[in-house]
């Protein structure tokens, strides 16, 4: 919850109904409209195909696309190469979408945060109503292709995946408790089910597994991320843990779940789709992550504080990008199983 | 006589006239757009032709 006195903006004036009542004013006032005037204050149509390009997100989509072809590769079974780069185009699309959606919900807070002040719609280059109608099309669009296309399973949980991120994450928690990313995380945790879906046609344990592995960096990773912009998150009343709970709180919590992810990051090899290979270079990456995460929890609020957290959330993305690599790397060439007895000894 | 022709001026509402930066923008997205949907239709074939294989000649003749 928030704390009493912490600010919370109003939710900004949409800049096209506004535009919309200065005309009914001057029609009222029965004042002709200037030239000058429409020009100045276009009710929608200055975006760009850039600016709507940007609503999608790129920089999280990569993401999403790569742990999606991790799913979609290590999954059992074969795809056709067309099949699963439709699969891939339907999870980029959609991932998309929820992020044009929620740049729509957010466009009052993201006006209050540096971060993400240049956003289209609080910049005013695409209207909250454009940016609502290209999200919501897109989220159509990708699930029923996704469905005629690939199967329903896979469609189905993506738009699940949407919906928890607009609907779950961006209006229920996001405003509403310092819990929003570690439950709203699962949203960026789906991609590589869906894609694993888009190959078998269900949901396993496998499978769990690589949600499992993003739901809980998630945290650990938005943290570090928060601690430095906890005043930006202050500024536009979003109850971040740093802004409710404090820095040392939010050290220790980043601690606790980077213990409990360096184990998770583990089962791919007990249950038999990762090799020696996955297991080795993991079990360093996780000592490393968990080096950084001690190193952060032991530090005071200040320039170091913000240097280790800084530190854990560039090493948490190579860290996830390099544990998914190696997933992919094993299978391409065969290497995802480890020898017989090589975990429980005797076998 | 002048204060009629200043009266039906008041009246009068001009159409929003697009400035050259608007008409660009708008150009752009409307080829994204065309763009996006060739592609869409360009997709639904080669999945169809992929999907039906080599039964996309099993057909009688």
């Amino acid at each position: 919850m928030l704390r009493s006195g912490s600010p919370r903006p109003e939710r900004l004036e949409r800049p096209a109904s506004k535009d919309l009542q200065e005309r009914s004013v001057d029609f009222m006032s029965d004042t002709a409209i200037s030239n000058e005037r429409t020009q100045a204050l276009p009710d929608g149509g200055m975006g760009s195909a850039r600016d709507f390009f940007e609503l999608l997100k790129p920089r999280v989509m990569s993401l999403v696309i790569f742990t999606a072809l991790v799913g979609i590769v290590v999954a059992p079974g074969d795809i056709h190469p067309v099949i699963g780069f439709t699969a891939l185009l339907c999870i980029a699309v959609g991932a998309g979408a929820s992020g044009a959606l929620n740049m729509w919900y957010d466009a009052d807070i993201d006006a209050h945060m540096t971060r993400t002040v240049k956003r289209p719609i609080p910049a005013g280059r695409v209207t909250p109503s454009e940016a609502a109608a290209f999200g919501a099309t897109l989220s159509v669009f990708s699930v029923m292709t996704m469905g005629v296309l690939v199967n329903w399973v896979a469609a189905a949980l993506l738009a699940f995946t949407i919906f928890f991120y607009v609907a779950v994450y961006t209006v229920w928690l996001k405003r509403r408790t310092p819990q929003n990313i570690v439950i709203g995380g699962a949203a960026g945790a789906f991609p590589p089910m869906i894609g694993w879906a888009a190959v078998t046609g269900t949901v396993t344990l496998e499978s769990a597994v690589l949600f499992l592995i993003i739901f809980m960096w998630t945290p650990p990773h938005f943290w570090a991320l928060a601690l430095r912009s906890s005043d930006d998150y202050k500024n536009a009343g979003v109850p971040m843990l740093p802004v409710v709970a404090g820095d040392k709180a939010t050290r220790r919590q980043i601690m606790i779940y980077s213990a409990l992810l360096v184990p998770v990051t583990l089962l791919p090899g007990f249950l038999g789709f990762a090799g020696p290979l996955y297991m080795g270079v993991t079990a360093v990456l996780g000592a490393g992550f968990l080096w950084l995460a001690f190193s952060l929890w032991r530090k005071e609020p200040g320039a170091a504080q913000e240097k280790a957290a800084m530190r854990l959330f560039g090493y948490s993305i190579l860290y996830l990008f390099l544990i998914f690599s190696l997933l992919l790397v094993e299978k391409i060439f065969g290497l995802d199983a480890l020898p017989a007895g090589a975990l429980v000894p005797g076998m | 006589m002048a204060q009629e022709q200043d009266e039906s001026k008041r009246h009068e509402v001009e159409a929003p006239r697009w400035t050259e930066e608007q008409i660009k923008r708008r150009r752009q997205r409307n080829l994204a757009i065309a763009w996006a949907l060739a592609g869409f239709i360009v997709l639904f074939f080669v999945v169809t032709i992929v999907k039906l294989g080599g039964n996309v000649a099993n057909r009688p003749i």
